[in-house]
């Protein structure tokens, strides 16, 4: 085993190994041993994945087994690792987060009862996400897959006695659930033509293979790569929560702030973008799969952002804020801008994983208060908190010189390049969403951190009350009970555990975009993403691409930097100037703001439909098919059938000898009447 | 040293002699005796199936460690064993099962302890007998008399209604049987007089003959498996029935109508199994997809299982009948992976019935806030269940999902609806019973596992670990076996 190679196991197995320390001895090592356990291993993995990404910039790559896990007929499945530009991006981005929210947690979760599991979980999460982007094949993708999903649910549910994060939690695995049954279905297409699970070898016979067809209906025949990337795009919208698979997002927000931005936001959710990335030459192959993709992502982008505006939990805002994000992401996919996608990713983890971890710091200094009509104000209390989500908020609207802005305007411009079907709406949704995404993170920084201290008074009215979001009233068990509401005192600036990683993410908020030219334009993916001639919109961009600054300069005189102007002068101007008309609005606009406040109905049809259907459907079947057919009609019917012959036949026993004797005479008398007339 | 044992007959005759010591023990005053008796029997049972594996070898065809002893010499009755690595599998399974179901049975039983456990002890060394007979009527004899144990352990030790649930399984499983005797006399007689199974195999047989003798095996193993739609017996059983005995009956007893298609009507009839798979695979595919549903609506922790059980089986059956190597071998591997996991979430519901005595889900909830070692064992096992990659519940259902793609999209697909129904009501039962506030004094009055129930639980927890992490030691023994059989299977055998 080379030194690299020790390297790449070092980077999943040390996390996996503080898992094991804090999930399994947490009793035994206390809560300070169970954080400085998993945050040294978290360390060492982050500096064991800088190291791989410095080789890998070198030009580097590696692919190979670790072990065999299974053999059957002629395919051995293994388990291995494939070390390119795109895994050792994700594998940094994902150790550096995590490593932020392990620093952030000393600080959130201190009074947590639970304090050791929660270590034991996100360093067991980061494992498995790590296990994810480090696959060199479609099994270990889905082992990874279902294990952060696995992860997913537990963090949620992690305040388990919460009625709402135990409902959350199961909705969030089952959504996922009904994406992974379309993806493995993928996966076993692609075993079935490939003959092999390896990524290599697959991209290798992809375009051999792109001319079958396979009729899924009866004489319909579709292309083969059409079925196989739509069916793992399936996957995708699961765990990428896209439209219409995008309703357990907002309840993830049940589970603690770290976890919101480390899953939630800056790598599970991504899974899927990454998944659709890494198979960039089996969606170069069917145009439809890419229309498909870009189509909902733009419904997801732009639907989303739409409803984070009336939002008022500050959590939920950041998470229809992510659903719209990840809407982003997967245009750029259907675009063929993979690189765009993944470099949105990127910078879309950085300035997300900040904006939840300053909410979450806004949380804590308001004693677990979420609703931001109890907020305002916050600025003068928390300097360092409300300049770090400054920072995030510019990023997330697009000015231009911040992360988000380079990430987000080539994808726009990738867009406007496509000539896919369905490129032309993606389009005119991506650029509306930029002028809804500045108003809503403007919305959320001013009510949060401008404008009168709403957080004294001690309740909200009864009328505010029923609006406000039902679960807000449930507060984790054993938490901050001395302080009783808290809204007694003023609020103050979170401890260093918590400001230090708002700090080091504000960095790259800002500075991630600036090496837009070398990744975007400079081939920086190398083989690792495969993009069509035809398809390749980031090439055509590159032509028009002059620099960082030229870049920026360029797009003040474009329609995203305006629209997003115009979404940040609306928010100061509904939420500072006339703090009065968003009410107005809402009483004018009755039906849309219900259409956009019920998050278009989804919740309560999928539960109609799904949830209830699916019960109803059962007992029909068990109490209509097992009960009253299968038992009543066949089982006990015969054995009441046995007990009615029997009580027929009893007759004939009646137990006296002359009754036997005359049955015996006739039928002496038959017998010898058919002998003789034969 | 072990070279020269007779070591398959050591594995059905061991656990049953030392039945019998501990039934001699006799009355609850000598308990603590019939407790170790059944304890070295149990360990000493599975300790003699260990070199089984050991000296397996994965490469050789045909059957291993063969015995043969003249026993009815009137009729060409023969004892004879020999096992493949389907055997092997099941063989280790039930030999390790019944183990931790001695030592699981401690406190919740007792009455008539002695007789509880030989009962177990007999149940296990003739289920070994059924998987390692290869003499007709041996299969039959060993294949009936398992309904005699648990009879009795469902009567004797179940719950209230525990006489109607026994005597249904009796009669069902009885009435499903007969005409597989039927068949089998009939081979007996087209043979020229062997009951070997070995001569079966190569047996010509015109189509008619075949598709009657197949649908006599289809009607005793159908009802064993069970499949839909005889399967009603199951739940009631699985709720009468002591702990220990839901848990032999899902984790072992169970396999016996799988393993008869491997071993009987696939090799036997292979043009009848030919032409009835798609009847087979519809039955299997219903049983995942309603039995899903049903499971779904349970009220009763047990009965839940019970059908979750169902739905599970309904992959293997649908692995064998799909007729390739992913299918078949997951079809075994799934067997395997549900008697770990069917078994240990009955050791869960009976860890719970023993402190409260309900199995309906609406007395609990919360029970995570007194018994957080079980919950998280209970965690793993609902996972497993759920068919999470990482656990031994996924290997055969993936195998099998694969192999049915090859069938076609359509099967795959409605097979792989158990991603969405398995999870759901498996983790809508959990969330139920472990999540949430305590719901009542009763569960906060719970004490959490005691380091016996959590050694029954954890080594089943390492065993469903291990299997998910590295199923290739299981799947290893498979690949010979499971090509032989296709390949025989493939030739006809009208002539």
């Amino acid at each position: 085993m080379t030194k690299m190679q020790l390297l790449y196991l070092i980077v999943p197995l040390a996390p996996l190994a503080g898992a094991l320390a804090a999930g399994l001895f947490g009793w035994a090592i206390g809560r300070r041993g169970a954080h400085w356990v998993t945050i040294l291993l978290m360390a060492v993995s982050t500096a064991a994945s800088g190291v791989v990404f410095m080789d890998v910039l070198d030009g580097n790559t590696y692919n190979g087994a670790v072990y065999t896990w299974l053999t059957s007929g002629n395919v051995r499945f293994e388990i291995g690792f494939l070390i390119d530009r795109l895994s050792a991006t994700m594998m940094l981005v994902v150790n550096f987060v995590s490593l932020m929210v392990h620093v952030y947690t000393i600080g959130y979760m201190a009074d947590d009862p639970g304090y050791q599991r929660f270590f034991s979980y996100i360093s067991l999460f980061t494992f498995s996400m790590l296990m994810l982007v480090m696959a060199n094949n479609f099994l270990q993708l889905f082992f990874g897959w279902e294990a952060v999903g696995l992860l997913s649910y537990l963090l949620i549910g992690f305040w388990y006695t919460r009625p709402t994060a135990i409902h959350a939690n199961l909705k969030a695995f089952l959504v996922n659930r009904v994406g992974d049954f379309g993806f493995l279905l993928g996966i076993a297409l692609v075993l079935m033509y490939f003959g092999t699970l390896d990524y290599a070898a697959v991209f290798a016979n992809a375009r051999t293979l792109a001319a079958n067809t396979i009729e899924i209906l009866p004489g319909e025949a579709w292309s083969l790569m059409t079925v196989i990337c739509i069916l793992l795009f399936v996957g995708a919208m699961g765990k990428s929560a896209q439209f219409p698979l995008h309703v357990w997002l907002p309840d993830s927000m049940e589970g603690p702030t770290p976890i919101s931005a480390l899953i939630h936001a800056a790598t599970m959710v991504t899974a899927g973008i990454f998944m659709v990335a890494r198979m960039s030459p089996l969606y170069e192959l069917s145009e439809t799969a890419l229309s498909v993709v870009m189509v909902i992502g733009a419904i997801t982008a732009l639907f989303m952002a739409l409803v984070a505006i009336v939002q008022n939990d500050i959590k939920r805002v950041v998470a229809y804020s992510t659903l719209s994000q990840l809407g982003y992401m997967t245009v750029a996919l259907g675009a063929s801008a993979y690189a765009a996608g993944i470099f949105h990713l990127v910078t879309h983890a950085f300035f997300k994983a900040l904006l939840f971890l300053g909410a979450g710091s806004v949380i804590i200094a308001l004693h677990h208060e979420q609703d931001m009509r109890r907020m305002g104000g916050l600025r003068k209390y928390m300097p360092v908190t409300y300049w770090t989500v400054l920072i995030g908020a510019i990023s997330s609207a697009g000015i231009p010189g911040f992360a988000g802005f380079f990430s987000k305007d080539a994808i726009i411009e990738a867009v406007r390049l496509s000539k896919l079907p369905g490129s032309d709406f993606a389009y005119l949704a991506v650029l509306s969403c930029v002028f809804v995404t500045a108003l809503y993170t403007f919305r959320l920084l001013l009510m949060t951190f401008h404008g009168p201290e709403r957080f004294h008074a001690l309740r909200a009215g009864p009328e505010e009350l029923e609006k406000a979001p039902e679960h807000t009233d449930l507060r984790p068990g054993g938490f901050h009970d001395d302080h009783g509401a808290g809204h007694g005192h003023a609020p103050h600036e979170s401890p260093a555990v918590v400001t230090v990683p708002l700090i080091l993410l504000a960095i790259p908020s800002v500075c991630a975009g600036w090496v837009i030219g070398p990744v975007l334009f400079g081939g920086y993916f190398g083989n690792a993403i495969a993009v069509a001639p035809g398809h390749d919109v980031l090439a055509e961009l590159g032509k028009s691409f002059h620099g960082v600054p030229g870049m920026m300069a360029h797009a003040l005189s474009t329609a995203p930097f305006w629209l997003a102007v115009a979404g940040i002068g609306t928010a100061v101007y509904l939420y500072r100037v006339r703090p009065d008309l968003p009410g107005a609005i809402k009483e004018k606009f009755g039906l849309l703001y219900t259409i956009l406040d019920r998050k278009y109905g989804f919740d309560e049809a999928y539960q109609w439909l799904f949830g209830d259907g699916a019960v109803r459907f059962g007992t029909g079947l068990w109490k209509g098919g097992d009960v009253a057919v299968i038992d009543g009609v066949f089982v006990n019917g015969s054995a009441r059938a046995v007990g009615w012959i029997a009580s027929v036949i009893r007759y004939l026993q009646s137990g006296f000898i002359y009754h036997y004797a005359f049955a015996m005479i006739i039928g002496i008398l038959v017998l010898l009447t058919m002998i003789f007339l034969a | 040293m072990l070279t020269g044992l007779p070591l398959l007959t050591l594995a059905i005759w061991i656990p049953i002699v030392f039945g019998v010591l501990v039934l001699a023990t006799g009355s609850d005053r000598n308990a603590a005796a019939a407790r170790l008796i059944a304890l070295i029997g149990a360990i000493l049972g599975f300790a003699v199936t260990l070199p089984l594996y050991a000296r397996f070898d994965p490469l050789a065809s045909g059957f291993q460690f063969v015995e043969l002893a003249p026993w009815i010499e009137s009729f060409n009755v023969n004892y004879h064993l020999g096992i493949d690595g389907v055997s092997l599998l099941l063989i280790l399974l039930n030999s390790f099962i019944t183990v931790l179901v001695v030592v699981a049975g401690r406190e919740a039983i007792q009455s008539r302890v002695a007789q509880y456990l030989s009962a177990f002890l007999f149940l296990s060394g003739i289920m070994n007998g059924v998987f390692s007979a290869l003499d007709a009527l041996l299969f039959y004899v060993f294949f009936e008399a398992t309904l005699i144990p648990m009879f009795i352990i469902i009567g004797v030790w179940g719950g209230a209604n525990r006489v109607y649930a026994a005597v249904k399984f009796f009669l069902y499983t009885l009435a499903g049987s007969l005409l597989s005797l039927v068949a089998l006399i009939y081979l007996y007689t087209v043979s020229g007089g062997s009951f070997s199974l070995l001569d079966y195999y190569q047996l010509p047989l015109p189509l008619e003959p075949q598709i009657l003798i197949f649908l006599a095996f289809l009607m005793a193993f159908a009802v064993k498996v069970p499949m839909w739609p005889v399967h009603t017996w199951l739940p009631d059983a699985h709720v009468e029935a002591p702990t220990g005995g839901s848990v032999v009956l899902a984790a072992i007893m169970l396999k016996l109508g799988a393993y008869g298609f491997i071993r009987l009507s696939l090799p036997i009839v292979p043009d009848a199994s030919h032409t009835l798979a798609g009847f087979v695979i519809a039955l299997s595919l219903i049983a995942v997809v309603y039995i899903g549903l049903v499971a779904l609506v349970q009220a009763d922790m047990k009965k839940l299982i019970a059908y979750s059980s169902i739905s599970h089986m309904g992959f293997v059956t649908l692995g064998i009948f799909i007729f390739n190597s992913h299918g078949l071998e997951g079809a075994v591997i799934q067997m395997v992976s549900h008697g770990f996991v069917s078994g240990a979430l009955f050791l869960c519901v009976g860890v719970l019935y023993d402190r409260i005595h309900s199995r309906q889900i609406a007395d609990y909830g919360g029970v995570v806030n007194t018994m957080p070692v079980f919950a998280a064992l209970f965690m793993l096992f609902a996972m497993a269940n759920s068919g999470l990659p990482g656990t031994s519940g996924f290997v055969g259902e993936f195998m099998v999902i694969l192999g049915a793609m090859k069938h076609g999209f359509w099967y795959a697909a409605a097979a792989a609806t158990t991603l969405v129904f398995g999870a759901a009501y498996t983790l809508w039962m959990y969330k139920r019973v472990i999540f949430g506030a305590v719901a009542s004094p009763r569960v906060a009055a719970l004490s959490d596992i005691s380091a016996r129930e959590f050694l029954v639980l954890g080594l089943l927890a390492v065993a469903v670990l291990v299997m998910g992490v590295w199923p290739l030691p299981f799947a290893e023994v498979l690949h010979t076996p499971v090509n032989d059989l296709l390949n025989h299977v493939a030739q006809s055998k009208l002539r």
